[in-house]
């Protein structure tokens, strides 16, 4: 195998985290209440501009903090307001009203922030690149995706291994029988859309610096994330993970062997195979609720 | 005929005021299409999707132009007033055209960015013999096998910006016998720009390395950065558009690649957002907001001061096209499209803030005008976030003939189908 080639590979499943922290969300909010999120690429731009409004005054490390948590508290409050409204109805409903609050988002950040791409820069600290043999690769990302591998094991300790998880994980399979064993649901919900969310808006707050910040930045990112989500399986932890490490690595490798034009139609093609040969993702759990 | 119960005079009048009232709710535009005190016209552009950010400046721009024409009373007497729509793509551009000349009763539509939203425009306008004038679409196509008699072009065509960065690339000595690498936008336009960037290479006597296709959805580079590295080109040529330039340019500088870099198609706005230290390169333009002239000192200070930014080129392309039409209108003292395009054939002369006065080449319909390219300064010497590029002088020079960098017609011909 050529040196390229694994360049390509290592870079394709690194590429594969960013997608990470955008579908486990997705994942979450959906398996959890049913919510099929489209707005969660919104909640990605607003994590990256309240970036560039925070940062001049607490720096970047103040944004990375302050940003997940103000937009995890939108969060909260579009569930106590909206979603909650809707868990128990036609998925087509959410889908409609995420698709709305994903409009009304997109031009809000164009009314406030204007249509014009803004700038943001890696902090000084963060800039250089690590060299490894022959590999390259920027120092700025190393960090990002220690942040992001650290976000996803602290969400899967949670849900794993506290009482609370257990709780969630009773919800994803069975929200009646939660109920009958007088737990309610409804703080859980609005404690995972914060959880989905603000990881959203920490996504944007980290690719900030490498992406052009613009009011539709948001479509960029929820399409190969709802990708993830399918491949995964809907309400597997790992599925979830196999799957956007395994989107990241189909693109970087498409690139890698000259069929660039072709690397999106890719994942999309992986997706039918996926779905022709296991209906419920790679490792998708039987859901009653959802499959009737 | 008392005998028919259905004819009566109460009935009469009944059905009468019905049908008048149905008329003026069901149409108000006809009514107001009858009225003359205003002259409509069209902007069509993308509002939303990656070359939004782009069209906002050319609608903040053609605003401005209406107001200033206004302000001086008009034209032939008569307001201006703006109908503006977000183009979307190109069916939508062609629907939103359509109810324009058709209901609105526009004098003529300008704007667009988007080369295949261009074409779907210029078909409803060349069945309804109403002018549009592309303020930003570039693809040579569009003023040759697909050029319409009822289309004009204030955007110059892919075959003008190749030549003007491709002479600077020769005079950098980044041509002849060196190696060159290109990222292309997989789409009409980038497809269109890339046939021309080998053509000139070719002719130059560079050396292919690669080419690579970017679907218009990738915002990750590092995968295509690998590639650029391993193959150690001597000029990486960016034939992307929107967004997808400033995701570049961030990328690059963040990989640390050194390798000279440059394009044959640019916006001002894209070096703004990827910002200081980011931008890197040499890129042509159509126009630029520091461009030493009375006339542009004058666009750009009033911009300023309505949206507290400077203008980027596409707001100049929306702009001058608007002053264009508002001026012949006045000159001819006539709103139909035939005899404007009889003037403009006929070679009229426009003031364009540059230092020389262009005008629309009859053969192919497209504005010959000076072209600019920008090459981005160093770190040390920005003095603020706006002026961060030095500019080249006009190209093509003083001197010379302003049709020397257009698309010969062996290179690309456009015979007016009809």
């Amino acid at each position: 195998m050529s040196m390229l080639l694994m360049q390509q590979i290592l870079n394709g499943l690194l590429d594969g985290v960013y997608y990470l922290l955008i579908a486990l969300g997705l994942s979450l909010i959906f398996s959890l209440g049913g919510i099929v999120n489209l707005a969660h690429g919104a909640f990605f731009a607003i994590g990256a501009y309240l970036t560039l409004v925070i940062s001049p005054y607490l720096g970047f490390g103040g944004a990375l903090v302050l940003s997940p948590v103000l937009v995890a508290l939108l969060g909260i409050v579009i569930e106590r307001t909206l979603f909650r409204r809707f868990y128990r109805s036609d998925p087509i409903l959410s889908l409609l009203l995420t698709f709305g609050l994903a409009m009304v988002a997109e031009q809000a950040l164009r009314m406030i922030f204007g249509a014009p791409p803004l700038s943001y820069s890696i902090p000084q600290a963060l800039r250089g690149q690590v060299i490894v043999g022959n590999f390259i690769y920027s120092f700025y990302r190393v960090v990002l995706i220690g942040i992001a591998i650290a976000c996803v094991a602290g969400l899967w300790f949670l849900l794993q291994k506290t009482p609370f998880g257990r709780v969630v994980r009773a919800g994803v399979q069975n929200p009646d029988m939660v109920g009958a064993l007088g737990i309610s649901l409804q703080p859980y919900m609005a404690a995972v859309a914060a959880l989905g969310i603000g990881l959203a808006g920490l996504a944007g707050v980290l690719l900030a610096p490498i992406y052009a910040v613009h009011p539709a930045m948001g479509n960029e990112i929820i399409t190969p994330a709802f990708v993830v989500v399918v491949i995964g399986g809907l309400g597997s932890f790992w599925g979830v993970v196999v799957a956007a490490l395994l989107v990241g690595l189909v693109k970087g490798v498409m690139v890698g062997i000259g069929y660039s034009a072709a690397s999106t139609a890719a994942i999309y093609l992986l997706m039918l195979l996926v779905l022709l040969f296991r209906p419920r993702g790679l490792f998708g759990e039987r859901m009653t609720r959802l499959e009737q | 005929m008392a005998d028919n119960p259905q004819f009566t005079r109460r009935r009469l009048l009944q059905s009468a005021g019905g049908l008048a009232l149905a008329s003026t709710v069901a149409a108000p535009s006809v009514l107001l299409a009858q009225s003359s005190d205003v002259i409509r016209i069209g902007h069509l552009t993308p509002r939303t999707g990656f070359l939004g950010p782009l069209g906002e400046y050319g609608v903040m721009a053609i605003d401005l132009a209406v107001e200033e024409i206004n302000a001086k009373g008009g034209v032939m007497g008569r307001k201006i007033e703006l109908l503006k729509e977000d183009s979307v793509n190109p069916q939508t551009a062609s629907t939103k055209a359509e109810r324009m000349i058709e209901r609105d009763k526009v004098a003529c539509i300008i704007g667009e960015i988007s080369s295949a939203s261009c074409l779907t425009i210029a078909q409803v306008a060349q069945r309804n013999k109403t002018l549009f004038i592309n303020t930003g679409g570039n693809s040579d196509a569009l003023r040759g096998s697909d050029c319409k008699r009822y289309m004009f072009h204030v955007e110059s065509q892919n075959s003008m910006y190749v030549k003007t960065a491709g002479r600077a690339f020769l005079r950098d000595g980044l041509v002849k016998g060196k190696k060159w690498y290109s990222l292309t936008a997989d789409y009409a336009f980038g497809h269109d720009l890339l046939k021309v960037s080998k053509r000139f290479m070719q002719a130059n006597g560079g050396d292919f390395a690669g080419d690579d296709l970017v679907p218009t959805d990738a915002a990750d580079f590092s995968s295509y950065l690998l590639k650029i590295r391993d193959a150690k080109p001597d000029l990486v040529v960016i034939n992307l558009a929107g967004n997808q330039i400033t995701n570049f340019l961030k990328q690059y500088a963040e990989f640390g690649l050194k390798f000279p870099v440059g394009g044959f198609g640019f916006d001002t706005a894209l070096a703004w957002a990827a910002g200081k230290g980011n931008f890197v390169g040499t890129w042509p333009v159509v126009w630029h907001h520091m461009i030493d002239t009375a006339g542009t000192k004058a666009f750009v200070g009033a911009f300023t001061k309505k949206y507290n930014k400077p203008p980027e080129n596409q707001a100049w392309g929306d702009y001058i096209a608007m002053k264009i039409v508002a001026q012949t209108i006045n000159d001819l003292k006539s709103l139909e499209s035939p005899k404007i395009i009889e003037h403009f054939e006929k070679g009229a002369k426009f003031d364009l803030l540059k230092t020389r006065e262009g005008y629309f080449r009859a053969s192919d319909h497209q504005l010959m005008h000076e072209m600019y390219t920008v090459t981005a300064l160093p770190a040390d010497k920005i003095k603020n976030q706006w002026d961060i590029f030095s500019s080249g002088a006009p190209v093509p020079g003083p001197d010379e003939s302003l049709e020397v960098i257009a698309a010969t017609k062996e290179e690309n011909s456009c015979t007016f189908p009809t």
